[in-house]
């Protein structure tokens, strides 16, 4: 990639705050239940700024509820969620809308606007949310299609597109926004095989050029141990373990995760 | 019987007249009905009970009873009231609010027809409420339910007639309006009997063409 998109560090530091190592995300004490079923059970956890965290762990065990919760998808039923200083859980409506314009996320199923082409996608919240200029978000938007591979897809309808290219378009309408922290739910498990690599290079990329802090729930553990500053180990609602990549994936204390990592590796 | 191609050219003149008032009632209570069928839809949504039951007891009472009863209400009952509108206009309100009741559960559906992913979307991407209805929801919607809303053009087409009951002087008014005056019936009734044949035969192959290309 080269330097002088939107996205490098340079040109993103009005977006971002400086990597100080400082608290981006809390979570205290969060109960989540679905039913008599419970999701996550008292769970603690922070995410400092800038930093790229994974969550992995079986299907059922929460991973994705953290997302959701803090895209203010779901509601926790216990605890507090915290964002740049800000609550999130219980806030007025006006304090929730100003924090979700910290974080973007990238879904299972892409979710791209289906009426839109493919540059709308991108365009459509930087002009109605953040009040840009048309010109100036197609501008950025070019830019940001041209980092994810597609810029000659703009004209297109997403349902002109394979699902990798769909994936990759959902990237760039998060990153328009220009997010401090980018939630990455199963990115690819909604993918044919030969189609995840290019989403997984082009987040390779954005992990490795900008400061946008990642939260990432995923199955492919390659691609884990190479983005990764932390990994955190779920099992039932509870982070069992957590640790460097390196620790996790070669020397995971537990044996619930070598269980668990013995399965899927 | 016979057949007095005379009469034919005789009843021309009021099937012409007729043809124009059957258009304008089909097009003005089509509008209607699309315009205020959405309005039902998108308020049967508010959080508010308080809200959403009035409507729904309205609009059930609406459909759950017939429109010449309506018609009659409209037009015999409201002037002991006080207001006195048109035959025409009594009509055409009466066959729009009708048909709202019915165009607002096709747009239910087309509305609980989009997944759930966009509205996350919509929400991820921080779009105001409103904006997320104008251009995620209602046009993805929308374009589901043009097909069914077609259907309930040509029904409305069919029941034009029941107007001829507050003295609206549609193709069926004028065909009696001729066969009392000439006591001749069938060449009139047959020739409005084929108009409505013609009218509503394309629109609905027009109809199955659009649900090809706008329902996957």
């Amino acid at each position: 990639m080269s330097a002088d998109t939107p996205l490098t560090k340079e040109t993103d530091a009005n977006a971002n705050p400086p990597v100080d190592g400082s608290e981006l995300i809390r979570l205290d004490h969060v109960t989540k239940r679905f039913g008599s079923n419970t999701v996550l059970d008292d769970l603690d956890f922070a995410v400092e700024s800038g930093k790229h965290v994974t969550l992995i762990g079986p299907s059922g065990s929460g991973k994705t509820t953290i997302l959701r919760l803090l895209m203010t998808l779901t509601k926790p039923d216990e605890g507090t969620i915290t964002v740049d200083g800000e609550q999130l859980f219980p806030a007025p409506e006006k304090q929730i809308r100003e924090i979700r314009k910290k974080i973007g996320m990238v879904f299972q199923q892409f979710n791209l606007f289906p009426n839109m082409t493919v540059l709308r996608n991108v365009t459509e919240a930087p002009v109605t949310v953040l009040g840009l200029p048309k010109d100036e978000a197609e501008a950025r938007a070019l830019e940001l299609l041209d980092l994810v591979g597609l810029a000659d897809k703009a004209g297109a309808r997403p349902t002109q597109l394979s699902g990798g290219q769909q994936q990759r378009v959902a990237i760039a309408r998060a990153l328009a926004m220009r997010p401090q922290v980018l939630l990455l739910d199963e990115v690819t498990s909604a993918l044919d095989p030969e189609l995840v690599a290019g989403v997984l290079d082009v987040l390779r990329d954005i992990a490795r050029t900008t400061d946008i802090t990642m939260l990432c729930v995923t199955h492919e553990m390659n691609f884990a141990r190479d983005i990764s500053d932390q990994v955190l180990m779920f099992d039932s609602g509870k982070v069992i373990e957590s640790g460097p990549p390196e620790q996790i994936f070669g020397d995971p204390e537990q044996q619930r995760t070598r269980e668990f990592l013995g399965a899927i590796l | 019987m016979k057949w007095d191609w005379n009469a034919v050219s005789e009843f021309m003149p009021y099937f012409w007249d007729g043809l124009k008032v059957t258009l304008q009632i089909l097009v003005l209570g089509s509008l209607i009905s699309f315009v205020l069928g959405l309005v039902w839809a998108l308020l049967m949504r508010t959080p508010t009970r308080w809200v959403r039951w009035p409507v729904g007891i309205v609009t059930e009472f609406v459909r759950d009873t017939p429109l010449l009863v309506q018609l009659f209400f409209l037009f015999y009952v409201l002037p002991e009231w006080g207001l006195t509108f048109s035959a025409l206009t009594t009509g055409v309100f009466a066959i729009g609010l009708h048909y709202s009741t019915y165009t607002m559960q096709v747009y239910r559906a087309g509305i609980e027809a989009v997944p759930v992913g966009q509205w996350e979307a919509a929400t991820a991407l921080n779009l105001p409420v409103r904006r997320t209805w104008t251009a995620v929801i209602l046009p993805q919607a929308i374009r589901r339910v043009i097909p069914a809303l077609g259907n309930y053009v040509i029904a409305m087409l069919k029941d034009t007639p029941i107007l001829m009951v507050i003295t609206v002087l549609e193709l069926m008014g004028q065909a009696r309006l001729f066969s009392q005056e000439h006591y001749q019936f069938t060449e009139p009734i047959t020739v409005i009997g084929v108009a409505f044949i013609l009218i509503s035969y394309p629109a609905s192959l027009l109809i199955r063409a659009l649900e090809r290309r706008l329902v996957r």
